[in-house]
């Protein structure tokens, strides 16, 4: 099966190439990531990231033909050839494949990616009724993998200030969550020319989520408080 | 001064729901006038004018172009917001696009009202 992957070694090469492959691939490899595995018995110089190979860690995020997806969940035999993979595009690389995530965590960091509640502990845990954590739902899957955030145009422009829609659709997860007792201070936090209404519901995250998730719907909630809120 | 990333100027709703409501408000401008064009079916300049000689006509008009001015302002502030990094020029192109737009404003009511 023929590759054409994206290679650049900052410390060697100038400036970044295209590397053919011919792959041999049996009929046992079923995912891309499998054929990746093979690609770098081949060629040992050529680096990724990938842990648990079964679309849970997130680890193995790039560019596949043109659209962002994860390696290990992506059907070898949907993929038109020559499988151009390429970086996920809009952060810096570090190495062929490898991406620095650097800011793309600091905007996760930045909407408080955990549950905020002051209020005395109680004898054993804080509970939840079936239909508030169904809320919940289409939140708590994501596994930060960036392929949404890294299509975003937005994000492109700029990284620094939006927060993007990874980051925001996790900053719904937790104003979402019933147990959290700061949803004024996650809305003051977000209401910004820049890091949310840099939104422009382009939706390229809905296309490529490898979870199937939706953070322009995630997005539109949280407009839509804070118009209930202001109104 | 520290080059630092700033954000936070706590608004921004205000322009994206005005944004949605002048979409709402050209888009039934919109259909209205198509269906009043085709009832008037205007054939001469005479025809134009008495077209919208009605005071109500005019004011329906300029709703419609003061809601496409706005909602271009919002759109076109977010572009200068997304490609132009220097904060200095995003200004001057910001009050530049304002001066415009408020003449455009000055310029439709004289069409309007205007002899």
């Amino acid at each position: 099966m023929k590759f054409r992957v994206y290679r650049y070694n900052p410390e060697k090469d100038a400036k970044p190439y295209m590397q053919d492959y011919d792959v041999p691939v049996a009929d046992t490899d079923r995912m891309l990531l499998d054929a990746i595995v093979k690609l770098k018995a081949l060629d040992d110089t050529l680096s990724f990231r990938r842990s648990c190979r079964e679309g849970v860690c997130g680890s193995d995020a790039m560019n596949i033909n043109g659209k962002n997806g994860l390696a290990c969940i992506t059907n070898l035999r949907e993929l038109k050839e020559p499988v151009v993979l390429r970086p996920l595009p809009g952060l810096p690389v570090i190495r062929d494949l490898i991406v620095d995530m650097t800011q793309f965590f600091k905007q996760y960091h930045s909407i408080k990616p955990y549950v905020v509640d002051d209020r005395p502990l109680p004898e054993k845990e804080r509970k939840q009724s079936p239909t508030e954590r169904a809320e919940l739902e289409g939140l708590y899957e994501c596994i930060l993998c960036a392929c949404c955030t890294t299509s975003c145009p937005s994000f492109w422009w700029n990284p620094d200030k939006f927060v993007g829609p990874a980051g925001l659709l996790q900053a719904y997860r937790f104003i979402a969550d019933s147990r959290d007792q700061v949803t004024a201070e996650r809305l003051d936090n977000l209401e910004d020319p820049y890091r949310l209404f840099r939104c422009h519901t382009i939706m390229n995250c809905v296309d490529v989520c490898p979870k199937g998730l939706n953070p322009s719907l995630a997005i539109s909630k949280i407009k839509e408080l804070m118009v209930k809120r202001t109104v | 001064m520290v080059d630092r990333v700033v954000t936070g100027a706590h608004y921004g709703l205000r322009d994206w729901l005005m944004q949605r409501i002048t979409s709402v408000v050209m888009a039934g401008y919109a259909v209205f006038f198509a269906l009043y064009f085709l009832a008037k079916s205007p054939q001469s300049y005479a025809d134009w004018r008495a077209m919208f000689a009605p005071q109500w006509i005019r004011v329906l008009t300029m709703l419609f172009f003061v809601s496409l001015l706005l909602h271009a302002w919002v759109g076109v502030r977010d572009i200068f917001m997304d490609y132009i990094k220097p904060a200095g020029l995003r200004l001057l192109l910001q009050v530049l696009t304002i001066v415009a737009l408020a003449g455009y404003a000055i310029w439709v009511g004289a069409i309007l009202w205007g002899g």
